[in-house]
């Protein structure tokens, strides 16, 4: 439900060049991130931007291969908007909303290539590690995007391989092994919105409430795309998508800082 | 008499006891359970005489008579508006408390009041299943435009309004914003965008402190030092 006076109030206070927490149109609020988080997986994160709290699981169990690809492993992402996070979300099957945070996430890892799925096969064809990202809000003060972003790869930087038994053929989850998953790039998608004539980064709610169109541009650390998202109904111009880009690899690099600073 | 098993303003959590024996009587905020009364929130308690109430520190909003309050619309029906009031209850705002105007059967309702609309109204009945009946006849009872909305813990809004308006009219002097304070802890700030973040800092800081005393004046102070530093 929108409302045509909140986002037009939005929209004149954006036209001064001021935010509503007044800060500046492409500035991040603060960013805090502590990994090791969950005891039972694999590897966890917690981000929290501004008063936006999300958490990021890794799990890794032993499954069969797709006969397409019988030595590679698996990557599934997952996200569950929980109820008590924001009053907007309903239990029950994901929403389209979940099911786009979890993709967006999803396709900027798997197409930086950050992961090699080879490396997760145990025995082709038969054994290969699937290996489960979750992605959960604790509140959502808006950018649940880019805390999932930022949450899931620091989530994947964390997990540690548990131990396998290949007599037994089982998994020990109390017994660590000290074989971390390799990642070979750092992809950290930004969404860049545009409200009326602005373009601003890392949303509050109203403004996520008041937002024509979004982009968001995942970028690897040598400043290479891996994927794009438009959402909004209002439709971008190349100029638009060009000025877009640029300030989302821009905004990568300090979220990246971020990121390398609490590793 | 038995002395209670509290002094004024001690912090009391629910199910705690309060008192024994039927010397005491269970005001606002407490029950009595066999021959004890306890607190039924938390909060700090007050003992007035012979009645023990508690002023609750945190908590949702319950709906009250008589209250003055900030709603957005949920739903437009055939005879009225439902409103979102911040509190568990379901609230109808019906076609005859709603305006003088006449109108037309089948009329496009949304044309008063639409989806998301906030809108400042006033409780005139609560039933017994806390069903709120709500009106919008009355002074300073309207549609809200142009500014922006925000949410506070309920149980600190006498401290935003002060004693009879004291602290808000001095928030809308000092920072030059127009600010409607609803009951249900939803606020509506209207204003110069540099202002409304200085009236939203000042609203934010009173609700974490609302427990200090001599706010309202280190409030004052604060808002004359930034008034100040800009001139």
């Amino acid at each position: 439900m929108s409302n045509n006076h909140i986002a037009s109030h939005v929209e004149k206070t954006l036209d001064k060049g001021m935010r509503y927490d007044n800060r500046k149109l492409l500035d991040f609020r603060k960013i805090t991130l502590e990994t090791g988080v969950s005891v039972n997986a694999e590897g966890s994160a917690r981000v929290t931007i501004g008063d936006t709290e999300v958490l990021a699981g890794v799990k890794l169990d032993l499954g069969t291969p797709y006969p397409d690809i019988p030595d590679q492993g698996v990557m599934m992402v997952g996200a569950e908007l929980l109820p008590m996070s924001n009053p907007k979300f309903e239990p029950g099957p994901p929403s389209i909303h979940a099911i786009e945070l979890a993709r967006v996430v999803d396709r900027g890892i798997r197409e930086s290539g950050t992961i090699d799925t080879k490396k997760l096969c145990v025995k082709e064809g038969e054994k290969v590690w699937m290996m489960l990202l979750d992605l959960i809000p604790i509140n959502d003060a808006g950018n649940l995007m880019d805390a999932f972003g930022l949450a899931a790869l620091a989530a994947l930087n964390d997990t540690t391989f548990p131990k396998f038994d290949s007599e037994t053929e089982k998994v020990d989850y109390k017994e660590k092994t000290d074989k971390k998953l390799e990642l070979s790039k750092l992809p950290i998608p930004v969404t860049v919105y545009k409200i009326g004539k602005n373009v601003i980064v890392d949303p509050l709610t109203d403004e996520e409430e008041a937002m024509d169109a979004r982009l968001t541009v995942s970028s690897t650390e040598d400043g290479k795309l891996c994927a794009l998202q438009k959402g909004g109904d209002i439709t971008l111009s190349v100029e638009d998508i060009k000025k877009m880009i640029e300030i989302g690899i821009d905004k990568g690099k300090e979220l990246r800082k971020v990121f390398e600073s609490a590793k | 008499m038995t002395e209670p098993k509290v002094k004024d303003n001690d912090v009391v959590v629910p199910g705690e006891e309060l008192a024994s024996g039927m010397g005491y009587l269970p005001g606002q905020g407490t029950y009595r359970d066999g021959d004890k009364i306890r607190a039924n929130r938390l909060g700090l308690v007050h003992i007035d005489g012979r009645a023990i109430k508690l002023v609750p520190l945190a908590g949702r909003y319950l709906p009250k008579s008589g209250d003055v309050i900030i709603g957005k619309v949920r739903d437009v029906t055939y005879s009225g508006w439902i409103i979102d009031t911040n509190s568990a209850y379901r609230a109808m705002l019906s076609l005859k408390d709603a305006t003088n105007a006449y109108i037309r059967k089948g009329a496009d309702l949304t044309k008063f009041y639409s989806f998301g609309d906030y809108v400042v109204v006033k409780i005139f009945n609560v039933t017994s299943q806390n069903l709120i009946d709500l009106s919008m006849k009355g002074p300073g009872l309207r549609k809200l435009e142009q500014g922006r909305v925000i949410t506070v813990d309920p149980s600190k809004v006498p401290r935003i309004i002060g004693k009879e308006g004291s602290m808000v009219s001095m928030i809308k002097t000092q920072t030059n914003c127009r600010i409607t304070v609803g009951q249900n802890g939803v606020i509506w700030i209207s204003g110069e965008p540099k202002n409304e973040i200085m009236a939203e800092g000042v609203i934010r800081k009173i609700e974490r402190e609302a427990h200090v005393p001599g706010l309202t004046d280190k409030i004052k102070k604060e808002l004359e030092k930034t008034n100040k530093g800009e001139q």
